[in-house]
């Protein structure tokens, strides 16, 4: 297995579990405060939306479009998608943003749903369907997009979908066990993570797409080949641990 | 709030996020490779390294100024 397989397979694997946590936390409030019935309807509907998305989206983008092309379109969205979630990890690991509690959410999910009025639609409480339409949808788009982008770049979009069924699958069958929110679950670590493999993929394909425009005879490449990833990913890695130690330093205040 | 505004709000959001910024400096350093790229006087491994090395050093200044702005 080559060092981008294994990449590919965890950034999506950790990106998905990310959010699949978060949008399992809203549906377990909706499911015990208003019952499992339209919280679970609301949730596969936007699962199968999601599947429908990808399936028409995700084969068409690698026929239709050029590789390099593809390839900076996507670098150019994971690299700012990936820097977004480092530097929100990045200002929780320095005290500077607070960090999110998956039971603080579950509890504020709980409560809105707790003082919403109860309107019937097709047989459904249509305030749990809604939000949890709405908070699955969300959550997977970003799961989506990730997949999407990672299959479409590479010429193998298996490690990318198994990394992404094998988190949806572990944290379903972790939320049916334990029937609470995964709050043990380190997600900042988890999305420290996510941001520099999001970041490393994203700067090394948004370089190879610049051959879509790069003079004949002068290709824009990489030294090493695929060899510079480890070496981008350590260079982010040292990124970030410089800009937490610098924040540390400084004086501080947290937002809450 | 109209209903395309929400359209385009949601995008900018999901795509640009809370860091502008960020953005920026992607679409700058992206621009620059495409420049150096059309060019082709620059050798393409310089053009690699130096995109990287550019966007992580502008990375880290804005990350550390918005850090510091949460006094």
């Amino acid at each position: 297995m080559s060092l981008s397989t294994l990449g590919i397979g965890a950034a999506c694997f950790l990106a998905s579990a990310v959010e699949f946590v978060e949008a399992l936390t809203i549906v377990l409030a909706l499911g015990v405060m208003r019952g499992w019935r339209s919280a679970l309807w609301g949730a596969v509907s936007a699962l199968a939306l999601l599947i429908l998305a990808v399936a028409a989206i995700g084969p068409s983008i690698t026929q239709r479009v050029d590789r390099h092309w593809l390839q900076l379109v996507v670098g150019v969205l994971l690299l700012i998608f990936g820097l977004q979630w480092l530097r929100k990890a990045i200002l929780r690991s320095s005290g500077r943003l607070a960090l999110h509690d998956e039971d603080e959410a579950f509890v504020s999910e709980a409560e809105a749903a707790h003082d919403a009025p109860r309107d019937l639609r097709l047989g459904l409480d249509w305030y749990a369907f809604t939000i949890a339409f709405k908070g699955v949808l969300l959550e997977g788009l970003e799961v989506v997009f990730i997949v999407v982008s990672f299959g479409a770049s590479t010429s193998d979009r298996v490690p990318a979908v198994v990394g992404a069924g094998t988190a949806f699958a572990l944290v379903l069958a972790f939320g049916i066990a334990v029937h609470r929110p995964l709050s043990r679950v380190p997600e900042n670590l988890i999305k420290h993570g996510v941001g520099l493999l999001l970041s490393t993929f994203g700067v090394f394909w948004l370089v190879e797409g610049l051959n879509a425009v790069a003079k004949n005879g002068h290709p824009v490449e990489w030294p090493g080949g695929d060899v510079a990833l480890p070496f981008i990913l350590l260079a982010w890695f040292a990124c970030s641990q410089f800009c937490i130690r610098a924040l540390r330093r400084a004086p501080q205040g947290v937002i809450v | 709030m109209s209903y395309l505004r929400r359209f385009g709000r949601f995008w900018w959001d999901f795509v640009v996020g809370d860091e502008w910024r960020i953005a920026l400096i992607v679409a700058v350093a992206t621009a620059l490779g495409v420049v150096a790229a059309l060019d082709g006087r620059i050798r393409g491994e310089l053009i690699a390294c130096g995109v990287a090395v550019g966007v992580m050093a502008a990375v880290c200044d804005v990350v550390i100024a918005a850090g510091r702005r949460t006094r």
